[in-house]
């Protein structure tokens, strides 16, 4: 292993082959030179939340020090510059995700949301009785719990695409499961607890060709390469700015134009409607429509410097430096005695997750964190894929740009003594 | 390390490995099952009452981390035999020592073994753990057949 020398903030080392250079990066996110119980924080929890880069968090301040003011309302100079800076956000997230056009990005609090208004949309306008909704067994709780209320308000029935040991989806049952009853199909692009990439283009292939809508939970993927919801074809993709390096409480719904106009608004309130009598309210065009009350606005606007700090690194550099660590961390991770790790599919980006022996991961994350050594334990709000693994709850340690190969020596030395405790 | 070693002692590192009372009880006159629904956390504890109402037996199941199994092993030792007052009052003393200011020495007197959880109180996330079969003990104790959450 190579060693490198830790880079003070402000400071710029040269860079270091593959023409990606992390310890450049981790400069740029000054909490990644604090420390925890003493020790350098190792942050392994990135697909949690990741770290934000110096920018946003200027970003954020400089909004409310100087531009502060509610968008879409005042004629006023402030709130103009407010509302310019917000929709050139909307810019961004477009571009980002490489939509048509700008009114097909809704803003939302994030994926959770996200996935809230296309369930309650779609299930109120299009799922009636006897009708069906696809979903995947690696599942977030936020990609089952809305389909489980909307199915069950519209006397609906959710079904499950089952996965093999490996955490892959089954496409042959897929396919069985797509019928002239389905009306929506929704899966996530990366699984959270597994790492998994579905392949969701020719998923999304197959739910047109049966007549369903497809929607994707992009909450993980959206960080680790660049989406393309034109290529894709899908007809709703969800993305958390708090997973892009921006800040927590914003996100964004891509939805196709024509749907978006067809759909019925999610909340009620100001902002989108266009005339409000006590006879019959009006509603506004999207993505007004579904933008109800003041948003996050400084969120927003932050998520897009996050983006524009996205488009400043060499993504495909970064892809390939987070599959280095991936499977360095697996092949060091996996050769720990006890060790047993959740998820090997052949397509798996950043997330490695594991148990290790009888040592419940709980006491695993309490002796981690002492070494300074930050990943997630638990059941990573997925409790069907722990069901099927027969594991009450697992390690988890995910990578983002900034981690290094000393991240996960760091790792694997904790869990040495994680053993050694409880030998 | 120092901090570690006080939160994984020895004794609670051995009722981890072989927890005492582990068993599903015949016959319970109370049972009671204890959820932590963040770390999924399951403890179930059995309570044989005698005649004068005290704690004649005592036993548990369950799957959880060392600190609440251990936490459950070594409180079944410590309450087995114990009246029901007798029981509540280190439980409320079990929940003072895990919860205690740092600034002070922990008041362990008369806690016997469960005084090794006094390191417990370092670690805030885990404090839970530790009082889990506490709060299903006494749930079983007032009759409340409903599990307990920690949150």
């Amino acid at each position: 292993m190579s060693p490198t020398t830790r880079v003070e903030p402000g400071k710029r080392s040269e860079p270091a082959g593959a023409g990606f250079d992390a310890e450049r990066v981790r400069a740029d996110f000054p909490i990644l030179s604090t420390t925890v119980h003493g020790k350098p924080l190792v942050f392994l929890d990135s697909a949690a939340t990741t770290q934000k880069p110096r920018a946003v968090i200027e970003r954020v301040d400089r909004y409310y020090r100087s531009e502060n003011a509610n968008i879409h309302r005042g004629v006023y100079a402030l709130s103009e510059t407010s509302t310019r800076e917000y929709e050139e956000a909307r810019h961004k997230v477009r571009a980002f995700l490489n939509a048509r056009d700008e009114h097909e990005i809704v803003f939302v609090r994030g994926t959770t949301e996200g996935l809230n208004l296309i369930a309650s949309c779609v299930g109120r306008s299009r799922i009636r009785r006897g009708d069906e909704v696809v979903i995947s067994h690696m599942e977030h709780h936020s990609n089952i719990v809305p389909w489980q209320m909307i199915c069950e308000e519209r006397g609906a029935k959710l079904r499950v695409i089952p996965m093999n040991d490996r955490g892959e989806l089954l496409l042959d049952e897929y396919e069985k499961l797509l019928g002239p009853k389905t009306r929506v199909v929704s899966v996530v692009h990366q699984s959270n607890a597994l790492g998994t990439v579905n392949p969701v283009g020719e998923m999304c292939k197959l739910a047109r060709e049966a007549g369903a809508l497809f929607v994707i939970d992009g909450a993980q993927s959206a960080a680790h390469g660049p989406i393309d919801v034109q290529e894709i074809d899908c007809d709703f993709y969800v993305i958390s700015s708090h997973k892009i390096y921006g800040p927590t409480g914003a996100g964004a719904v891509y939805g196709r134009r024509e749907l978006l106009e067809e759909l019925p608004p999610y909340q009620g309130g100001g902002d989108m409607i266009r005339t409000v009598t006590f006879e019959k309210t009006t509603y506004a065009p999207p993505p007004a429509k579904f933008e109800a009350g003041t948003p996050n606005i400084v969120g927003a606007i932050a998520m897009g410097t996050a983006i524009d700090y996205l488009a400043g690194v060499d993504r495909a550099a970064v892809a390939r430096h987070e599959a280095d660590l991936l499977r360095l961390a697996t092949d060091a991770v996996s050769s720990l005695p006890g060790v047993r790790v959740i998820g090997a599919a052949r397509e798996k980006s950043s997330v490695l997750s594991f148990v290790l022996g009888d040592v419940h991961p709980h006491d695993v994350g309490t002796i981690l964190d002492q070494d300074g050594v930050a990943v997630r334990t638990g059941h990573h709000c997925a409790q069907p894929v722990m069901q099927f693994f027969g594991v009450p709850a697992t390690v988890r340690a995910s990578f983002a740009m900034y981690n290094t190969r000393e991240d996960v020596d760091a790792l694997v030395r904790s869990l040495e003594r994680v053993i050694q405790i409880f030998s | 390390m120092s901090d570690l070693r006080e939160l994984y002692q020895e004794v609670i590192l051995d009722h981890n490995k072989s927890p005492r009372n582990f068993r599903e009880m015949d016959d319970p006159s109370r049972t009671s099952e204890g959820v932590n629904p963040l770390c999924g956390d399951r403890i179930k504890v059995f309570v044989k009452l005698g005649e004068d109402g005290g704690i004649e037996d005592i036993s548990f199941q369950g799957s959880g981390c060392a600190i609440s199994k251990a936490s459950a092993s070594l409180m079944s030792s410590a309450v087995k035999g114990k009246s029901r007052e007798e029981a509540e009052a280190l439980f409320h003393r079990f929940q003072k020592l895990v919860t205690a200011s740092l600034d002070a020495l922990p008041d362990v007197e008369g806690l016997g073994k469960l005084a090794v959880f006094a390191g417990v109180r370092e670690f805030p996330t885990r404090v839970k753990c530790a009082v889990l079969s506490w709060h299903a003990l006494n749930a079983a104790l007032r009759g409340d057949e409903q599990p307990v959450s920690t949150e």
